[in-house]
């Protein structure tokens, strides 16, 4: 198990800046992600939440024509200076929509150890087991790792990409409205299965729920976007003071509902 | 009040005799469509239906196992037409899919980002695409006289196996391309983003995650490409030669079943042996149709996990 020390911060974010070709979606974005807590990030649609969520694996850099200023350390190393494959290994992340591979349940999160070079079955095994039981999955599964991974529930597919990205072993979890496709009991369960995984890995989710953000994270940051539509951090603090003593109007009007 | 309601029934009345029009109008639509349904299935049913009538008598097993004779009386069999026509497929098909294959991979999965890179290779990727909608209409003679040029001629191949292959991959060549291109293009980019974001390689995402999705696409065109080098006569004449004798090597010469049917009909006086090999054709042709569908249902039905 690795160490729940949380005094330090996983990430520091100085400057940030996103532009799609001469559009600027994320600016001046300045904060800090504390080691093993969760990080929940809210604002209207199209502030840049997921823009910013993505500069944290470097994703932005699959879309063309994306130009990103300022940094993103990681532990004292500027992630531009990192091994891509190491830094995404490190730093895993869920999508929106469940996207598992047309694969077997097995397949799928034996995918990201086997593109690192595992290759004994017995390891497999084991990588596979610890990481469905993480992601409380094992159970329901267990009697057909071999069957299609398509053929589960939207929940359960959550559940599998949290485990296929568990099971490289990140010390990191980015998540993007991970239940925003998803039933209330299928968004519970998978709310609850961030609870259990906090304390060993940071987690950063960006969320549209702001019950969901109050209740389940620790640190809150509010994002918005000015009348150039560039999306900029409001506020971000630990999330009971930003959520009962707001030191901004804008965030006191968004939490109660007002915009947004 | 009154003239409300009078007005009202009139226009009831109206109501009723146009749809009662707008219906016949429909139903003479639907007559000609259906009528030229039938029209077009009922041709397709003759010329199959005679071809099968005249030649499938003289079908028997000697007749599949025989070599032919040669010569003008056309006698004999079709068994090297057979196993060349066999030998041919293989080897264009074993030419053309990883060319066709890794071309449609480039395009989809590396040309955007090499263009935006360079100016040069952003023009040689456009022309790339537009050679390959101008040869999939390019007619098969055309490919041929190339073949014969190039492999027969220039390189000194001579009418053999290698250069109807090489030939008949240049003609399939394009089909796979687009087909693969479509197929790639299908694949969610959620697909990709997912592996990726687990730290594989671009490469590695590609192989293992981007290509078995896109297999039953791929498998498609080349199932099509098979029926196109099976069915191909005028390519295969001035490339493969016509001997009817059992190719040794790639390098020999040989005779499929297409242009044995032609060969006999134009050269010889068995038109008969001509419509009972154009018999075996049509009936492998109608095999691989269906097998297409067969096919490529499984193949779809098992990455999408239903089976």
């Amino acid at each position: 198990m690795r160490s729940t020390e949380t005094n330090h911060d996983k990430f520091h974010i100085e400057d940030l800046e996103v532009y799609y070709d001469d559009f600027r979606a994320l600016k001046d974005v300045c904060l800090s992600i504390k080691s093993n807590r969760i990080t929940s990030i809210i604002g209207p649609s199209g502030c840049g939440k997921s823009t910013f969520l993505r500069a944290f694996n470097r994703m932005n850099d699959l879309i063309p024509n994306v130009t990103t200023k300022g940094q993103v350390i990681k532990e004292n190393q500027d992630i531009n200076e990192l091994d891509i494959v190491d830094l995404r290994k490190s730093v895993g992340m869920i999508f929106q929509r469940p996207n598992p591979f047309p694969k077997s349940i097995f397949d799928n999160v034996a995918y990201g150890p086997r593109a690192h070079g595992v290759r004994s079955m017995v390891e497999l095994d084991e990588i596979v087991e610890r990481s469905l039981q993480q992601a409380a999955l094992w159970e329901e599964v267990k009697d057909r790792l071999d069957k299609s991974a398509l053929a589960l529930s939207g929940g359960q597919q959550q559940r599998l990409c949290i485990a296929r990205a568990l099971a490289v072993d990140p010390d990191v979890i980015l998540m993007d409205e991970p239940a925003s496709a998803l039933d209330p009991i299928a968004t519970l369960r998978i709310e609850d299965l961030i609870q259990e995984l906090k304390g060993s890995v940071t987690i950063i989710i960006v969320t549209h729920n702001m019950q969901q953000a109050a209740r389940a994270s620790d640190y809150t940051a509010f994002f918005n976007m000015d009348e150039d539509r560039a999306g900029y951090l409001v506020e971000f603090g630990e999330t009971e003071k930003v959520f009962t003593f707001p030191e901004k109007k804008l965030t006191e009007d968004y939490i109660s509902g007002r915009f947004g | 009040m009154i003239t409300d309601q009078t007005e009202s029934i009139i226009s009831k009345a109206k109501n009723k005799r146009n749809l009662k029009r707008q219906n016949n109008i429909q139903i003479l639509g639907y007559a000609l469509v259906w009528l030229s349904a039938i029209i077009a299935v009922a041709v397709v049913f003759w010329i199959i239906g005679y071809v099968l009538s005249q030649g499938l008598q003289l079908i028997n097993l000697e007749f599949l196992t025989t070599r032919p004779a040669g010569g003008v009386s056309g006698e004999g069999g079709m068994s090297t037409t057979i196993v060349t026509t066999l030998y041919l497929v293989v080897l264009t098909i074993v030419i053309a899919t990883p060319l066709g294959v890794g071309a449609a991979v480039y395009l989809v999965e590396y040309a955007g980002d090499a263009s935006r890179e360079s100016k040069l290779v952003g023009f040689l990727v456009k022309a790339a695409r537009t050679g390959v909608e101008i040869l999939a209409g390019v007619p098969s003679i055309i490919f041929g006289l190339f073949g014969f040029a190039l492999f027969v001629s220039y390189m000194k191949l001579g009418f053999s196996l290698i250069s109807a292959s090489l030939s008949g991959a240049a003609l399939i060549l394009p089909t796979i391309i687009r087909t693969s291109e479509e197929a790639l293009l299908t694949v969610p980019r959620s697909y990709r983003e997912g592996s990726l974001s687990l730290g594989a390689t671009k490469w590695h995402t590609i192989f293992n995650v981007v290509l078995p999705t896109a297999i039953p696409g791929i498998v498609t065109g080349i199932v099509l490409s098979v029926g196109r080098i099976i069915a191909e006569t005028a390519i295969f004449w001035v490339t493969l030669g016509g001997s009817y004798h059992l190719p040794e090597s790639i390098m020999n010469s040989g005779r499929s079943m297409a242009l044995h049917v032609y060969m006999l009909a134009s050269e010889t006086r068995a038109f008969d042996k001509a419509m009972a090999t154009a018999s075996i054709l049509i009936i492998i042709i109608i095999l691989l149709n269906l097998s297409i569908n067969i096919i490529s249902r499984r193949l779809t039905a098992r990455v999408a996990g239903k089976l």
